[in-house]
């Protein structure tokens, strides 16, 4: 027993700040303080800005490091903890547009799609389609937005979130989809989609989004579920590029979290929490300093937090073995452009390119492209995910150049030939993509930089740079997230508490892990 | 056994088999770890006193033996089992368990300190997989050497006396638990003062390639006229460990990989060998499940007992009263020559922390083809049933 008043986070990432900013809320008055330790110079994580190019930030780029679409940060947080007062913008709201190489451009909103070639059936299909969709979306609220029920030793508060889960399914549904929910919500979207549209471009374009983040193609099972967590952030908000990239996002959420006296060190990393006796005691940082505290939160993926943090000899066997045998592989890679003037698509107003772009001609384009990942190899054709920030936001470069930040799958984290020989190699091969839609771009990029799964690991502290610290696959979600055993944020170690992505309900720039966790370790503190 | 055919030998033969095959008399066979063992070779009340009050040979080769190394290896073992290895010294052998994480007990065994080579852990079932899943962020080898290692358990009250006529010297001051190295005809044996018997005993490892040669010299003795020495099999071994209170994973109870329903598996403590955890040292598999189940009382226990009567209570039914509540079964159960008793090991249940104050056993027993049930009383023994001064005197003293 330190009897210490102090509660140590692991990680500034959003989760992080937003669990710290809850904690410091509700247990500050009771003389608790607070502290963020953060590994890297910067806060944010995943959700920062980052400078590339010619000397840096100095006439250099700035781009949206990791994440760089906005689309589902819970708005339950954003009221709870004010952040419009500590300066959360979140920019303007943009629509995707999946690219065709002839000016047959494809633009999906929440709601519609539009675009020269689609038939009338095809988009009243769409409409209808995204309809049913968002209501099974909603059907799983209760389940995205609460701690996951455990399935043994039930208390009231898991009862509540079944009781919800079944309601929503039952009555929000009604019988009818219902049924249909239940019959999709194992299967593929490929599947799913093929019953609704005859456009292979719209199918591609919905496909791409049920697997981007994961290692999954479209004819995956469970990629309708993938699917509906994606369209968790339409429910309640559009998608948005954050004027100033992801890191102005995370800088208001450390704004409001310095306002709920939350105290923040950068630089800070964590080597070790400290347990006795099967409770934590304190964290040791690389500077040798020692923190006393009998509380830990760790926004580090699982894989950190338990086997290099803790340490297998401080846990059960399987327990450890179970959390080594998680997939945390990530499939995605980062590319970022400098580029001297905008480019031009066909057909594509400068309006439009500020969007989000797609490409993702047809779900076998994106199947091929997943299957290379299933052998250690990269796309040949890889899906694309693009945005031009600067377009909007002036703030990232100086006159005449604009930032290309492109999401790219499929780049497994363990390439068979290894990143070092594959890194510039399939840089090129996505330029090369990108001059099919964006001719003449090649000549326009004065700086470029690739994050690989494994750059992105090495830099921000991810193991297998995965999108969701680990996939969401159906037997490391809800109640087995990550495994079952930690799966109530709380750990078998005394103390010991998750709030990052590798808990439920996993990745994106939401802050639900965060505020779930903080929501966890207070009912338990009363 | 790198030959691609190895398969076709459906049950392998240990390096002694060849001059046990010459002792078994019966041919009666069973597979021990897949290695072809005698359950019984001659007579087996024959070989149960030759281990009571002679001197009893057994191949040991086909039990599971693993070696550890490496900077981690006290620090690994230590996190497997549930007793405390680090008062463990080189030369040093003790018997442990380990559990799963819900602190349920996966086997048990016995770990050999052998300073500088590492450590041998020897268990009753194949545990290759669970030492790799624990051994997971430790700087440790494991090796699975059952076939590497050729054993012999020389047991009995003239087990000393013979090793030393065979040529082993120095047995003398070897203590139980106590670990010698002598050469024997010019090749190196490992004598360990170990046994499943209870009794005076001595456990000799040594080379697959000098495994003959040893036997050999233990048999000489006998040729010679010296001591009747005795080729025993399972069954009596099974016989002797009952009267000395060893369980035996797997038949006492099952083993926690090994179940499926809840509730089957068993607790060190639910087991009897409690005195071998360790909840002060650092942690350990199981050990938060373990703390949790000591804070409530113990709901049920493996217990030896002495049955009434002269039915053998094969596994029979228990019951708080005769004709009562049933509150467990036998598990085990043998006829004790020596005690003159019937002995078993059964799983009861406690009523608030403690075993009934009565418990009877039901026996269905056979007369001619003929079904009769009898009601037996028993009575718990908390020491084994069977103990003797000469099994920790040192030195063991002329038989
Ligand atoms: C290529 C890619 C693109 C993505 N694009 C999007 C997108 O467009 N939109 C979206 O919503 N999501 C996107 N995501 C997902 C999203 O970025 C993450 O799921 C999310 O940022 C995770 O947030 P977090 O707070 O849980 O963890 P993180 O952001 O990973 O934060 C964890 C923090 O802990 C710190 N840390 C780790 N170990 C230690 C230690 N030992 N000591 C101290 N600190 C430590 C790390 O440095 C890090 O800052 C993308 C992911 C990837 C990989």
């Amino acid at each position: 027993m330190t009897n210490s008043k102090t509660i140590v986070l692991v990680g500034g990432g959003h989760n992080g700040l937003v669990c710290a900013t809850y904690l410091a809320k509700g247990l500050g008055p009771a003389g608790y303080t607070v502290q963020v330790l953060e590994a890297r110079d910067q806060i944010g994580g995943a959700a920062s800005t980052r400078c590339f190019g010619q000397d840096s930030c100095k006439g250099g780029f700035r781009v949206s490091a990791v994440a760089h679409v906005l689309h589902s940060l819970d708005p339950q947080i954003g009221r709870d903890l004010n952040l419009a007062n500590a300066g959360l913008d979140r920019g303007p709201a943009i629509e995707t547009i999946s690219l065709g190489r002839n000016g047959d451009h494809l633009t999906l909103s929440a709601t519609a799609v539009s675009g020269n070639g689609l038939s009338k059936v095809d988009i009243e299909s769409y409409a209808s389609f995204k309809n049913e969709f968002r209501s099974y979306a909603k059907a799983l609220k209760p389940l995205m937005t609460n701690r996951p029920p455990r399935l043994k030793n039930m208390d009231r508060r898991d009862l509540i979130t079944l009781t919800q889960l079944g309601w929503a399914l039952r009555f929000g549904l009604g019988a009818n989809s219902m049924l249909e929910f239940l019959r999709v919500g194992g299967i593929n979207i490929y599947d799913v989609l093929n019953e609704q549209f005859d456009s292979e471009r719209l199918k591609g374009a919905i496909a791409a989004d049920a697997v981007i983040g994961h290692h999954m193609g479209p004819r995956t099972p469970t990629t309708v579920l993938t699917y509906l967590h994606r369209l968790q952030g339409e429910l309640h908000s559009p998608q948005t590029l954050p004027p100033g990239g992801m890191g102005k996002v995370t800088e208001a959420l450390a704004e409001a979290a310095r306002i709920a006296g939350v105290h923040i060190r950068t630089g800070a990393k964590v080597t070790r929490i400290l347990i006795r006796d099967g409770s934590v005691t304190g964290v040791a940082l690389d500077s040798g300093e020692r923190i006393d505290t009998e509380l830990v939160v760790s926004n580090a993926d699982a894989k950190t937090t338990f086997l290099k943090l803790v340490g297998t000899q401080d846990l059960d066997a399987m327990f450890a073995h179970r959390i080594r045998k998680t997939r945390t592989n990530g499939t995605v890679a980062k590319l970022h452009l400098g580029l001297k003037g905008l480019p031009e698509v066909n057909g594509m107003s400068v309006a439009q390119l500020g969007q989000r772009l797609l490409i993702a001609p047809d779900m076998g384009y994106v199947e091929h492209a997943f299957n290379h990942a299933k052998y250690g190899e990269f796309s040949e054709h890889p899906v694309l995910e693009i945005t031009l920030p600067s377009i909007t936001d002036a703030s990232l470069t100086r006159d005449g150049y604009h930032v290309m930040s492109v999401v790219a799958c499929f780049a497994p984290y363990a390439l068979k030939t290894g990143w070092d020989q594959g890194r510039e190699v399939f840089a090129d091969r996505i330029v090369s993509l990108l001059g099919a839609y964006f001719p003449g771009i090649a000549s326009q990029i004065v700086a470029r930089e690739l994050l690989t799964p494994v750059d992105i690991e090495a830099q921000y502290n991810i193991t297998g740079g995965h999108w969701h610290h680990g996939e969401l696959g159906i037997d490391q979600s809800f109640m087995m997230r990550p495994v079952h055993g930690a799966a109530q944020y709380d750990t078998p170690v005394d103390g010991l508490f998750l709030c990052g992505a590798a808990a439920h309900p996993g990745g994106g720039v939401t802050g639900v892990p965060g505020r779930l966790a903080a929501e966890r370790i207070l009912a338990l503190s009363r | 056994m790198v030959e691609k055919d190895h398969f076709r030998q459906v049950l392998q033969h240990s390096p002694f088999h060849d001059r046990i095959e010459e002792h078994n008399l019966i041919k009666n066979w069973m597979s021990w770890n897949g290695y072809q063992t005698a359950r019984v070779l001659d007579t087996l009340s024959a070989e149960y006193f030759a281990i009571r009050s002679g001197c009893s040979v057994m191949d040991l080769t086909p039990m599971e033996k693993y070696r550890i190394t490496g900077p981690d290896s006290l620090a690994f073992l230590n996190r497997l089992v549930a007793r405390d290895l680090s008062k463990l010294k080189p030369n040093r052998v003790t018997y442990v368990v380990w559990c799963n994480d819900d602190g349920k007990v996966l086997d048990d065994g016995t770990i050999f300190h052998l300073g500088d080579a590492g450590y041998r852990l020897c268990s009753q079932h194949h545990q290759l997989d669970w030492l790799l899943i624990s051994s997971q962020g430790f700087d440790v080898e494991i090796a699975e050497e059952t076939h590497e290692v050729a054993a012999l358990a020389v047991q009995g009250p003239t087990s000393c006396a013979v090793l030393r006529a065979a040529g082993i010297d120095g047995l003398d001051q070897l203590k139980p638990f106590g670990i010698q190295y002598t050469q024997l005809l010019g090749f190196e044996v490992m004598v360990s003062r170990t046994g499943y018997t209870g009794d005076l005993g001595y456990e000799v490892w040594t080379e697959p390639r000098h495994a003959v040669d040893l036997w050999d010299a233990i048999f000489a003795t006998k040729h010679r006229g010296l001591y009747d020495v005795r080729v025993i099999g399972l069954d009596a071994l099974e016989m002797v460990r009952i009267e000395a209170g060893f369980i035996m994973p797997g038949d006492d109870f099952i083993t926690a990989e090994t179940a499926v329903r809840a509730d089957h598996d068993r607790s060190p403590f639910e087991l009897g060998v409690g005195w071998t955890v360790n909840l002060d040292k650092p942690y350990f598999t199981g050990k938060g499940a373990l703390i949790k189940e000591k804070s409530s009382a113990i709901k049920r226990r493996l217990v030896k007992l002495v049955v009434e009567g002269n039915k053998p209570p094969v596994d029979s039914f228990l019951y708080d009263a005769m004709k009562g509540k049933r509150i467990g079964t036998i598990k085990s159960q043998t006829w004790s020559p020596i005690l003159k008793a019937n002995l078993a090991m059964a799983d009861i249940d406690y009523i608030n922390g403690k075993a009934p104050r009565e418990i009877w056993a039901e026996i269905y027993y056979q007369k001619e083809l003929t079904w009769h049930a009898t009601w037996a009383r028993t009575t718990v023994s908390e020491k084994p049933f069977w103990s003797h001064p000469r099994k920790s005197a040192t030195p063991p003293g002329p038989y």
